[in-house]
């Protein structure tokens, strides 16, 4: 008992990275309509500057954040405004394609710079932990869980309190109607776009920050990534949240009481059983009619 | 016209089954076998995602099952190596027809976007499972296959080859027949518009799933195939999301929805990937080189190779018809530019 209690304490603590990284790629599919299958990838990249700062520099990789996010945010309009801009036609489909390649390029150059060892990042609270009624954690789980409740909150802000976020969110409901109020849409698109790979960079310091990585893990990634998007629902963030807690959860509890082999077998076959009685995901909404 | 074109393709036809005499260099071989392999998943893809626009980025699952069905058929038989296991390429393709129709159930539940990411999620499923199934699959060891011990040196291809051209030619037959007939009709009045398609009275949901179940069997064959080829599988290598990207963007190239595009794409970016991958494939630089060859490729033909050059070819004909009214003998009308623009909206609906 103790055991799956300690489960699902980690597992909801680390289901926080992953709403980072999943509510980026949400939040791009609600305003742009694109699936950015690059996100894998950019939460790499993101982990791996957090390792250069750390390495070279000897910055905390929690400060390093300050640098890395706005580098990321950055590269993040650079891609938009490059590849993402120019896609003509079937935005969804070439949407993917083209960030496939971003992906294959930045892996490519990963592999190049760091070869295709298995790093992790250091810092004194990863080997530290504490005593939780009977069990050791370490203080990054409440950290980086922290850090997701702060980005997290801060993106509510943007996009509950301030214009850009009304802009956001009414981009989100219709496109062009949106357009037709005046909303510069391909401006919110950019900005989004920068938003959605900042936060992956954020993730992406959590997630080398707990596991091992190399350029390779991207893949694995973004097909848990996608199923979490799926799960709660595509364009929902709220849904995407709760999915995020959802799947590290089962999953952790599911490696406690039968075997870790299993773990994302489990969220996966739950996630068809989801999918035949709520087609749109738990929290999505039934596509519309499109003219 | 039509003599021409008839000529044209026999004379295609003849080349390509010339080819391994002239050719008989393995390296030379083993390309033109991976390249048609390839033609022929990009022809069955483009049936469901060509046709009806709902693009499916799963079907390498369908070709990892076709690998592993063969594969422990020839196990659970005995199978020796030779022409007999290319007699079970089609059973592999039959195991795979429930399975697709399951698949194809669940997915084709809801609407385009949606759909492209289930199909996706499907595909990581079905590789975890072939990783964690090891009393089937056995996980990451992986199965062997056998060997045909007969066909050494340059020989070894021969049948390889011939097999994978009478699989291309079976794909181009069944898409050629869908795209004439009512049911491809179906399909390509779902592309344009789907509730109307339903208003007129299509199946939606029966053509949808008949095109996804046929174009799932097409490419589990070209695994089955592969697998004997390559001789033994491993979950990484046979489950590889490579394959279903490398499958789009084959037909996009060329031209999603039409006949001739997705081969085309298929000869061009495939022999051009296997130099990359023999040439520098164990640095980094052959996936920096491939993702950039991407982004070029959707950035400036976004429609494709086959519609773009048709547009042009006829705008060059209604151009020189209309010079010629100039001079008195007909007149045509130049289609102007929002007739082309109209026409971009609807891509490469034309053969």
């Amino acid at each position: 008992m103790g055991l799956i209690v300690e489960a699902i304490i980690t597992g909801v603590l680390t289901g926080g990275i992953y709403a980072l990284m999943s509510s980026g790629l949400t939040l791009l599919f609600g305003v742009m309509e694109i699936i950015n299958v690059g996100q894998g990838a950019l939460v790499i990249l993101g982990a791996y500057l957090s390792y250069v700062l750390e390495q070279d520099l000897h910055i905390d990789l929690f400060l390093g954040l300050l640098i890395t996010m706005p580098v990321m945010f950055g590269l993040g309009l650079l891609i938009e405004f490059l590849f993402i801009r120019p896609v003509k036609g079937d935005r969804t489909m070439l949407s993917i394609l083209v960030t496939y390649g971003v992906a294959l390029i930045i892996e490519g150059i990963l592999n190049l710079i760091f070869t295709a060892n298995n790093i992790q990042l250091h810092a004194w609270y990863i080997t530290a932990s504490f005593d939780v009624g009977g069990f050791y954690l370490a203080y990054i789980y409440v950290f980086s869980f922290l850090l997701a409740v702060i980005l997290l909150a801060g993106l509510y802000i943007l996009l509950y309190r301030t214009k850009l976020g009304y802009s956001l969110r009414a981009t989100i409901q219709n496109r062009t109607a949106a357009e037709l109020i005046g909303i510069d849409v391909k401006r919110i698109s950019t900005i989004t776009f920068g938003i959605g790979i900042a936060l992956a960079a954020a993730g992406g310091m959590g997630f080398g920050a707990t596991n091992a990585f190399d350029a390779g893990s991207a893949y694995d990634l973004i097909s848990r990534l996608l199923a979490i998007i799926i799960f709660g629902g595509m364009g929902s963030l709220s849904g995407a949240l709760i999915a995020s807690v959802g799947m590290l959860v089962i999953e952790d509890v599911t490696s406690v009481v039968w075997s870790p082999i299993w773990a994302s077998t489990v969220f996966f076959i739950l996630l068809v059983i989801i999918l035949v009685v709520r087609p749109q995901g738990l929290l999505g909404q039934v596509e519309g009619r499109k003219q | 016209m039509r003599i021409f074109k008839t000529v044209g393709l026999l004379v295609l036809l003849a080349l390509a089954i010339v080819f391994p005499m002239l050719f008989p260099n393995p390296t030379v071989t083993t390309i033109a076998i991976f390249t048609l392999l390839f033609a022929a998943m990009a022809t069955g893809w483009n049936i469901i995602s060509g046709y009806t626009g709902y693009v499916a980025l799963g079907h390498a699952a369908f070709f990892g099952i076709g690998a592993y069905a063969l594969a422990l058929m020839c196990q659970a038989w005995n199978v020796p190596g030779g022409y007999l296991p290319f007699l079970l390429v089609p059973v592999a393709g039959i195991i795979v027809i429930p399975v697709s129709a399951l698949f194809g159930w669940i997915a084709l539940r809801v609407r385009r976007h949606t759909f492209i990411v289930i199909t996706i999620a499907m595909f990581f499923i079905v590789q975890l499972l072939a990783y964690n199934l090891r009393s089937i699959t056995q996980g990451s060891t992986g199965l062997g296959l056998p060997i045909p011990i007969d066909w050494g040196g340059d020989f070894y291809n021969t049948p390889f080859y011939y097999v994978t051209l009478a699989l291309l030619l079976i794909a181009i037959a069944i898409s050629w027949w869908i795209r004439n007939s009512k049911f491809g009709l179906g399909l390509l009045a779902i592309r344009d518009d789907e509730d109307r398609a339903v208003g007129l009275g299509v199946r939606t949901v029966s053509s949808k799933l008949a095109a996804f179940i046929i174009s799932a069997v097409i490419v589990a064959m070209a695994g089955a195939i592969w697998a004997y080829f390559v001789e033994s599988i491993y979950p990484a290598t046979t489950f590889d999301p490579n394959f279903d990207v490398a499958m789009a963007l084959m037909a996009f190239l060329g031209g999603l929805g039409t006949l001739s595009g997705p081969i085309l794409g298929a000869f061009i970016l495939e022999p051009a990937q296997q130099y990359f991958a023999i040439y520098y494939g164990q640095s980094g630089y052959y996936l920096i080189v491939y993702g950039a060859l991407f982004l070029v490729v959707i950035i400036l033909m976004p429609r494709g190779i086959i519609p773009t050059v048709r547009d042009r070819w006829h705008q060059i004909q209604a151009t020189r018809n209309q010079r010629r009214g100039e001079l008195g003998l007909a007149i045509t009308a130049l289609p102007d530019k929002n007739a082309s623009a109209d026409v971009e909206k609807k891509e490469g609906i034309n053969l």
